[in-house]
């Protein structure tokens, strides 16, 4: 069993326009069976928090290409993508490179 | 843990598209910028003494575009008279509130800014125009007015010179759109980087050869001003399929952006990436 985890989700680059246009959510993630990857956080945020069009979000199992993630400003590159396990507090910023330019 | 930055150990922040290397912050901007100033001392875009118009929308690109030539304009003497051109096209809550981004950019970067609009152009707005004839390929002919507006705006600022804020992506997508509409003639010129020498002002994209990818980044790191909706008119146009082919196939591939544009270059921090001038 994991505990609960309580971490930050920030929406820019247009990625905002799916969430209400807000920017930054605190979020308190419940304790479950299995670790939280950000393969689980992305389920959990479709399920959750994406109110329509969960398409343009969302691709499969992962974001849709052209959505930059970042972990404490990292890219998620670096860190495992989807099988990235999420710490306390961590900060998780999602960037549509999608709109205009 | 995050992996170290290839070049200096530092903790590196963003695994680059082009090369897979990862970088930290500072190294990053140093690649970013060097690789910019390298493309247009490559090609030659300016001679000094130059006055530049930098297309700005307020949007990502050009946001980043105007930054760069500002920085690299200062730190290599470039001896350039920059100045920012932006096009109304009037499409209310779209335009309108981007064009806000780019006078405060204006302020920013300390650059003129001129703005043109379709209304004293042509006398019709794009909200006019929709509200006439429908959402039916909008898109195509704002693309050739802006492109007019543009030139003219340029001829007005006595200008020699347009330089736009077109990536790597915008290329590699414009190369499948001509594809698939068999159009030989653009397929030949779409991927040149200055283009429109004969008689029309000449337009220069520094950004040819950078990801879509980074500059999102860069903005983001850096923190800078610019504005991101999507246009009020623009979700049937035909780009969207080219650009989410190119999205998709390029989650296979490091390089699917130089592939499609078909030519060989060394990035500035080449380590052991394949071969990208096959496809």
């Amino acid at each position: 069993m994991a505990a609960g985890v309580d971490v930050s989700l920030e929406f820019s680059g247009g990625a905002e326009l799916l969430f209400d246009r807000v920017k930054k959510h605190d979020i308190s993630l419940p304790s479950q069976d299995k670790s939280w990857t950000l393969q689980c956080l992305l389920a959990w945020i479709r399920d959750n928090m994406l109110k329509e069009r969960p398409e343009l979000f969302m691709q499969g199992q992962t974001v849709r290409p052209g959505i930059l993630v970042l972990v404490n400003d990292a890219d998620w590159e670096l860190l495992g993508e989807l099988d990235y396990v999420i710490q306390p507090n961590d900060t998780i910023t999602f960037i549509s490179t999608l709109h205009g330019g | 843990m995050p992996a170290n930055c290839s070049l200096c150990d530092g903790r590196a922040v963003l695994k680059r598209p082009k090369t897979g290397d990862t970088l930290c912050r500072e190294c990053f901007y140093y690649a970013f910028e060097e690789e910019v100033h390298k493309t247009i001392l490559d090609a030659n875009l300016f001679t000094s003494g130059e006055s530049v118009a930098i297309g700005a929308s307020g949007g990502k690109d050009s946001t980043v575009l105007a930054y760069v030539m500002k920085l690299l304009n200062d730190r290599y003497n470039y001896g350039l008279k920059l100045v920012l051109l932006s096009v109304d096209e009037g499409i209310t809550g779209y335009r309108d509130d981007s064009l806000e981004t780019v006078k405060r950019n204006q302020n920013q970067y300390d650059l003129p800014l001129k703005i043109v609009s379709y209304e004293e152009l042509y006398g019709w707005t794009m909200d006019a125009i929709v509200k006439q004839i429908g959402l039916k390929n909008n898109c195509t002919f704002c693309g050739v007015f802006r492109r007019q507006a543009l030139d003219r705006g340029a001829m007005l600022l006595k200008v020699d010179k347009i330089v736009t804020g077109h990536n790597a992506d915008d290329v590699a997508e414009t190369v499948i759109m001509n594809v698939l509409r068999g159009d030989i003639g653009r397929l030949r010129r779409c991927t040149a980087i200055t283009t429109g020498t004969e008689g029309a002002l000449p337009r220069c994209k520094p950004f040819k050869y950078t990801y879509e990818k980074e500059i999102v980044m860069y903005a983001y790191f850096k923190k800078l001003d610019y504005f991101s909706t999507e246009c009020i008119y623009s979700p049937n146009a035909y780009r969207g399929f080219a650009r989410s082919f190119i999205k998709r196939s390029g989650k296979n591939s490091t390089q699917c952006n130089h592939r499609y544009h078909s030519f060989r270059r060394e990035p500035l921090c080449q380590k052991g990436s394949e071969d990208a001038s096959s496809g």
